[in-house]
């Protein structure tokens, strides 16, 4: 697509001109890139130094199988798969908008500009979506004390241990107080009135509530290790930051198309840079889906 | 005015030629939704499949997935990012110190799964530890 004219014999090395044939920002652009790729790179392998360190990791598909409005429906890499199309599709519109600014094209840059903003809110309301569920979900999990109790996913808990063989749930069930017995049997019926089941369950003895829940099929897990939960928050987190500040950059460049500061400069290489930091946030995910949902 | 964009920059020797199309972005954005569709096929079968297919089997699937990724990640910085139009010095400058991810994952990984086969077995406890663990055993009887 675009090629440069090189003559064939060019000394980059002789002095008097820039090896790198690019402006001095794009060159410091391009090494604070490759700065932030080994400071995801750290945290990734990290992550995976700890997963291969325990016998028993979260599985992805368990963790995220929800979707918005679709209720408690197990749909495994739904979600998610339609975060990373929403990124890949606003990595192409930020391309386009490079694109428009090589050829000038102000109105161009400004409809692409505007549809790169727009995905990056779409992802940036997924992820607030999707970490809310986890922070909220409620997972019957056996605390180390032998006793059942109802978990949300956040960095000091995580309930996505291994699942509980029946043995292992009657005995914690017998073990659990009552107060948890009713939170337990609250959880089995969703969609209806929270407070109301919740009042019914109350005035049950602890042993109907155990026959309850042992009749309900319930899927009970242990606890897994909590690392789980501080890497892929922090890890989400950090790479959700970089969309947020990729956002603010692209809505300054917005600005400044439209002010016509670009045209002014006779060239829109500012877009080129704020592109190069958009790709890169959608180059991380590309990885944090891997580590984090595919496998 | 010009239709294209000159970037006066004292760095730049030789302008880059900008009168290409958009096609091959939109090629692109088509490899890489295909890439992506392959990975989750992928991703469903391990999730379809599991408990049913060999470990090994598991693995080398989590190794395609990944290959597929490293493919991604190749198209986004050479064509996205423009990286493939650029200068063989700078294409360098930025891919060479890439190169040392491929140790830190070896050694790392590696190291995590060592620290794993110590848990399992005592080989990673110190003797007073052992001991220690042995006694409040016998206190708990």
């Amino acid at each position: 697509m675009e090629s440069t004219a090189i003559p064939s014999g060019t000394k980059w090395w002789s002095g008097g001109k820039s090896p790198f044939n690019v402006s001095y920002g794009k060159v410091m652009m391009w090494y604070f890139l490759m700065s932030d790729a080994f400071t995801f790179g750290a945290f990734l392998i990290s992550y995976g130094t700890i997963r291969f360190s325990v016998n028993h990791w979260a599985d992805p598909n368990h963790v995220f199988n929800s979707f918005p409005f679709a209720g408690h429906a197990n749909l495994p890499l739904a979600f998610v798969s339609l975060m990373t199309f929403i990124l890949i599709f606003s990595s192409v519109t930020m391309v386009l908008a490079v694109h428009e600014g090589h050829h000038m094209n102000k109105k161009g840059v400004e409809k692409y500009m505007i549809l790169t903003i727009i995905g990056g809110l779409a992802f940036l309301g997924c992820q607030a979506w999707e970490w809310t569920h986890l922070l909220t979900g409620e997972h019957v999990a056996m605390l180390g004390d032998g006793t059942l109790s109802v978990l949300p996913t956040t960095v000091k808990m995580n309930p996505w241990g291994e699942a509980l063989s029946n043995t292992e749930l009657m005995g914690a069930l017998q073990k659990t107080s009552h107060q948890q017995l009713v939170a337990i049997a609250s959880t089995l019926h969703h969609g209806g009135a929270e407070a109301a089941t919740h009042h019914a369950a109350s005035s049950l003895t602890n042993q109907e509530l155990i026959n309850q829940i042992a009749s309900s099929g319930l899927h009970a897990t242990h606890t897994g290790p909590i690392a789980f939960g501080g890497y892929f928050f922090g890890i989400t987190g950090f790479h959700g930051f970089h969309v947020f500040s990729g956002v603010i950059i692209n809505i300054v460049m917005y600005i400044k198309t439209k002010l016509g500061h670009f045209d002014q400069r006779g060239h829109y290489e500012m877009i080129e840079k704020a592109g190069l930091y958009w790709h890169f946030v959608d180059l991380v995910w590309v990885f944090v889906f891997l580590c984090f949902y595919l496998v | 005015m010009s239709a294209h964009s000159k970037i006066s920059s004292p760095e730049i020797t030789f302008q880059p030629d900008h009168s290409g199309g958009t096609k091959k972005i939109w090629k692109i954005f088509w490899v890489l939704s295909i890439l992506t569709i392959i990975e989750l096929g992928l991703g469903y079968f391990l999730y379809d499949q599991h408990g049913k297919i060999s470990e090994a089997l598991v693995l080398s699937t989590k190794c395609a997935i990944a290959i597929l990724t490293l493919a991604k990640a190749y198209y986004i910085v050479s064509v996205f990012m423009h990286l493939g139009d650029e200068i063989r010095n700078l294409i360098m400058t930025i891919v060479v110190p890439l190169v040392l991810f491929v140790w830190f994952i070896i050694a790392f990984l590696s190291d995590g799964n060592s620290w794993k086969n110590l848990r399992n077995t005592s080989a990673g406890s110190r003797p007073n530890q052992i001991e220690q663990t042995e006694k409040s055993a016998h206190e708990a009887k």
